[in-house]
């Protein structure tokens, strides 16, 4: 438990923890605004999104991928609505429509476009590839204290952490207005809140949390922290605040136990593969909703639900 | 290709095309006609959730066969663990809404995503292991890209088949309970069954178009047509037959044009032609289109400026609002200065004596037709009969007289 | 302009030359909503007295809530204009709180009580400022002045519906606005939840403040009301309760709906 965990699970556990955590963020909002299906979709649609930045620019960079995908979410939830309202068909199947095309059209392109070179497969923007995020350079803990070794740190890692510093702070910094527009929307506008802009917002968060994370640990991750976490840190506790602690709390114990599990669970039964770290934390997560579902102190409902 | 294309949907392009354009073609209708329930009933989206957590019955099935003995390739051995894993995920959905505080989208978000990631973690165990013939289980994912197997085939054509029967058979009972289920309870019609019986259905047309377009997008084949089909009707038997053949049609079009090149994998080709259908339909359908609504709304707000400018006009009032100066002055009602021209004269006595008729009708005809319609824009003929108007006029005595 | 029409026109029993009160809390010309193809509200004209308690009065689907997100700007005009103290509501927002119904939110939030009424403190509170004891001790202060300062750590799903309307109230209270907007704050409540809600709306009167409540209680109209606003899609009438919340308006702003007799039960005068 040294120098072979430094170099080989520290840097993916890590990206693991942030991703999850800048996913059920904002899920904890979707949840509660009855979009949690947005979070599915979303992160069904970054994948055209990077295809087409992907047609565009002809490189796999950051800033392109984020656009893209922010872009394609952002166009996704103005069909949806314009499907939703000019159409008069309910949201469910309003989005149904949107993102299985978006997602059609992504995997067409790729089918279409030369992408022998860079790392852009429809099997990878699944199931991403978090255990080949290793720290080369590493050589022990004391390489934490290294510039050198730092220097060899996978550029995931800092992707991912900006992202989720980025949406921790917004998460903050919009804390009351996000709260006041997802309880009561109405009184949110008349107390001066632009409820459009922080619902677009939302979405554009979800989906800078989904395309950074998407690209180290694939989608089903993605929609797993959107909605899972979330899902049962409400069961935890009554209060806003200390639900979105619960989320990150289990978001983290998922990332760690489901990577761990993945990793070294195969050899404990006395098999030498590990198996896919990213199916892993989802069922992890799948696991403590289960739990929470069963167990948790505030898991049956007392409100009256919301109408319409 | 054109050629190529032709040939395919003409048949012309081997058995094996000929059958997997005709199981596509059966597919699409039972998956059209059959999601069209679901969507009635509002709940589109829960098979999503069927849909993905067919996955990690596959794997099972898979790793079962093999523990057997066999090779694991067996179709409709692999269809029956996904089926049960498929009603696994949908007991699920129903009990988590049902016992818990947590709302059916997250319930919904919840089962698909941890399915499949255990699916997955099966997937990647099956990768290794070193008995069975594991190559073609990621085709579940995304259905085939290329020629199908015979056997195949056959299965998607005689699952195709039996669904259709299905939904022909059972479209009735189907229809009352997504129209109007307590109605349909009191007609004698088991509701919880008959819910039963639709998600089966469901799952029936998952598990049989999992090898053709893969369980990512499968649920688009049960809810675009569906939706397509409700732009251009508002009655239930004509959406479910209106979203069978538009399911039929992406069916077999989108197989027979898959067929005709590489590269152009079935299952996103029929999703896409099925959404050129609904992006047509949502353009130009006569109700719900998106050009309706538009010119509908423009001459809607015209209608309102245009009543409330002669109302206006009739009181005496300067008028302000620049878009009802527009469209007065538009027509002529009035000059640019504002005032009334004869012909604006004429229209606001008619408009006010129209007013003066609404207001003896709501004393004369107490009730709630009358009552509710008073909203400035109904014209009074769609309201009451001919003598009853005339009984009103005669009461007013002479029309205006317009100077 | 035509003989006739002038005539029919002052039969409609409108003044020809519109004065525009300037002082007016709340002042809608015109205003036109629709729900796609269909008037909700219909031309409405209405003028809202300084310090008047004002009842807005009509059937169910008469567009009373419409009317009153339509000043809001919740939901869009069609056309019209309103004006809150003589100007559009977008500059004068912090002067004016809204009660919406009851039933437009979710329960089932994860909040308190407390937090709730926090929320009515936001325009000063804004994104970063930390709530201080100063803010606590006003929100609770308003629980108190609707009964329910004991409820302030309260999950709201586990408040009656009274209870859930007064914290609606509370929160309202914390605006400390001017002009104070209330959809139907009394329908479904009990008994001793109608008393405390009247008595703090007439305590805001007292402060010289201006009340607009949807009500669908006629009974209680003259009890509590200083004046009434009566529409059905139009505006049937407008005025004083003790002028204008008559037999004959009630008749035609409810039609055959209301029978002739309970309308006699209210006792109301006679035009
Ligand atoms: N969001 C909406 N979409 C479509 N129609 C609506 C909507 N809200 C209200 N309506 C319709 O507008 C009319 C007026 O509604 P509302 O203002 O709620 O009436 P009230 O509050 O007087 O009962 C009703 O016929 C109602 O059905
Ligand atoms: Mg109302």
């Amino acid at each position: 438990m040294g120098a072979e965990f430094v170099q080989l699970s520290l840097t993916p556990i890590l990206i693991g923890i942030l991703a999850a955590i800048a996913c059920a963020l904002p899920g904890n909002f979707l949840i509660l605004r009855r979009q949690a299906l947005i979070g599915d979709a979303i992160s069904h649609v970054v994948l055209p999104g990077i295809v087409v930045a992907f047609i565009v620019t002809g490189t796999i960079t950051t800033w392109p991928m984020l656009i893209g995908a922010a872009g394609a979410a952002v166009v996704a939830v103005i069909i949806i609505e314009a499907i939703r309202r000019v159409g008069r068909i309910e949201p469910g199947a309003a989005m149904g429509v949107v993102f299985t095309a978006l997602f059609a059209a992504g995997v067409l392109l790729l089918e279409q476009t030369d992408t022998s070179g860079v790392h852009l497969d429809v099997e990878h923007a699944l199931y991403g590839n978090l255990e080949s995020l290793i720290w080369f350079s590493a050589e022990g803990w004391g390489s934490l204290l290294d510039p050198q070794a730092l220097a060899g740190l996978p550029p995931e890692l800092f992707r991912m952490a900006a992202a989720a510093f980025i949406i921790g702070v917004l998460t903050i910094i919009f804390w009351r207005p996000l709260k006041i527009s997802t309880f009561d929307e109405g009184f949110a506008g008349a107390v001066g809140v632009p409820t459009t802009i922080f619902s677009l917002g939302l979405v554009i968060a979800a989906a800078v949390a989904a395309v950074a994370a998407f690209d180290a640990v694939g989608s089903i991750i993605v929609i797993a922290m959107f909605i899972c976490p979330p899902a049962a840190a409400r069961l935890m506790t009554n209060r806003l605040e200390i639900q979105v602690l619960w989320s990150i709390v289990f978001a983290t114990l998922s990332a760690i136990i489901g990577y761990v599990l993945a990793g070294y669970g195969p050899l404990w039964i006395g098999r030498d593969h590990a198996v896919s770290a990213a199916g892993m934390i989802a069922t992890v997560s799948g696991i403590i909703l289960a739990l929470a579902c069963l167990f948790a102190p505030h898991r049956a409902r007392i409100g009256a639900p919301k109408e319409g | 290709m054109l050629n190529a294309f032709l040939e395919a949907l003409l048949f012309q392009a081997g058995y094996n095309t000929a059958l997997v354009a005709i199981g596509a073609a059966l597919l699409g209708i039972a998956a059209g006609g059959g999601g069209s329930f679901l969507f009635l009933r509002k709940r589109a989206l829960v098979s999503d959730a069927v849909a993905h957590a067919t996955l990690p019955g596959i794997g099972l099935a898979f790793m079962i066969m093999v523990a057997l003995g066999g090779d694991g390739r067996n179709l409709p051995g692999l269809l029956l663990g996904s089926a049960l894993s498929a009603m696994l995920g949908l007991i699920a959905v129903e009990w988590i809404t049902r016992n818990t505080r947590l709302a059916e989208d997250a319930a919904i978000g919840a089962v698909l995503s941890v399915f499949f990631g255990f699916g997955v973690v099966l997937l990647t165990i099956i990768q290794t292991m070193t008995r069975g013939y594991q190559a073609g289980l990621e085709s579940f994912l995304l259905g085939s890209t290329a020629g199908m197997l015979y056997q195949d085939a056959v299965v998607i054509a005689i699952g195709g088949s039996l669904a259709v029967a299905f939904v022909l058979l059972l479209r009735r009972p189907m229809t009352l309970v997504s129209f109007d289920a307590e109605f349909a309870a009191t007609s004698g019609i088991n509701v919880a069954r008959m819910d039963l019986v639709m998600m089966g259905l469901v799952m029936a047309v998952t598990v049989i178009g999992l090898k053709l377009v893969g369980l990512i997008l499968i649920v688009a084949m049960l809810i675009i047509p569906p939706v397509t089909a409700r732009l251009w009707s508002e009655r239930t038997e004509h959406v479910v037959f209106i979203a069978g053949g538009l399911g039929g049609l992406a069916g077999y079009l989108g197989a027979a044009f898959s067929a005709s090149a590489p590269d152009l994998p079935t299952g996103p080709i029929i999703v896409l032609i099925s959404f050129t259908l609904f992006a047509i339909s949502l353009l130009l359908a006569p109700g719900r289109g998106v050009l309706a609504a538009f010119l509908r709304h423009k001459r809607f707000q015209i209608r309102v400026h245009r009543r409330q400018g002669l109302l206006a006009l009739a009181r005496g009032e300067v008028i302000l609002e620049p878009l009802t100066r527009r469209v007065l002055r538009r027509e002529r009602l009035i000059r640019r200065d504002g005032v009334a021209t004869e012909k604006g004269r004429a229209a606001a006595a008619k408009a006010v004596r129209d007013e003066s008729r609404w207001a003896l009708a709501r004393q004369l005809y107490q009730d709630e037709t009358v009552y509710s319609r008073y909203d400035g824009l109904t014209p009074i003929e769609t309201v009451l009969t001919r003598d009853e108007i005339a009984d009103i006029d005669r009461r007013l005595g002479p029309p205006a007289p317009v100077m | 302009m035509s003989e006739v029409a002038l005539e029919l026109a002052s039969n409609e029993g409108k003044a020809v030359a519109k004065p525009l009160p300037a002082d007016s809390p709340l002042l809608i010309q015109e205003l036109t909503v629709a729900y796609g193809e269909k008037p909700a509200v219909f031309s409405v004209d209405a003028s809202i007295q300084p310090q008047s308690m004002t009842a807005i009065v009509g059937p169910n689907g008469a567009g009373k809530s419409t009317l009153l997100k339509a000043v809001l700007g919740i939901v869009p005009r069609l056309s019209g204009k309103v004006l809150v103290f003589g100007e559009p509501i977008e500059n004068v927002m912090q002067r004016v709180a809204y009660v919406p119904q009851r039933a437009s939110v979710d329960w089932d939030f994860p909040t308190r009580v407390i937090d709730v009424v926090l929320m009515g403190l936001y325009r000063e509170l804004g994104l970063l400022r930390l709530v201080r004891r100063a803010h606590r001790e006003r929100a609770l202060a308003c629980l108190d002045r609707v009964g329910m300062a004991d409820f302030a750590d309260r999950q709201i799903g586990q408040l009656s519906g009274g209870q859930q309307q007064r914290v609606f109230l509370a929160r309202a209270l914390a605006q400390n606005a001017d002009l104070y907007l209330l959809d139907e704050p009394f329908a479904g409540v009990d008994a001793a939840t109608e008393r405390a809600i009247i008595d703090v709306l007439k305590a805001l009167r007292g402060e010289k403040r201006t009340v607009v409540c949807v009500h669908h209680d006629l009974a209680t109209v003259s009890d509590y009301f200083s004046n009434v606003l009566l529409i059905n899609i139009r505006k049937i009438a407008e005025g004083p309760v003790a002028t204008t919340f008559t037999a004959e308006n009630l008749q035609k702003t409810y039609g055959g709906r209301l029978a002739t007799a309970h309308i006699d039960q209210l006792k109301l005068p006679v035009a």
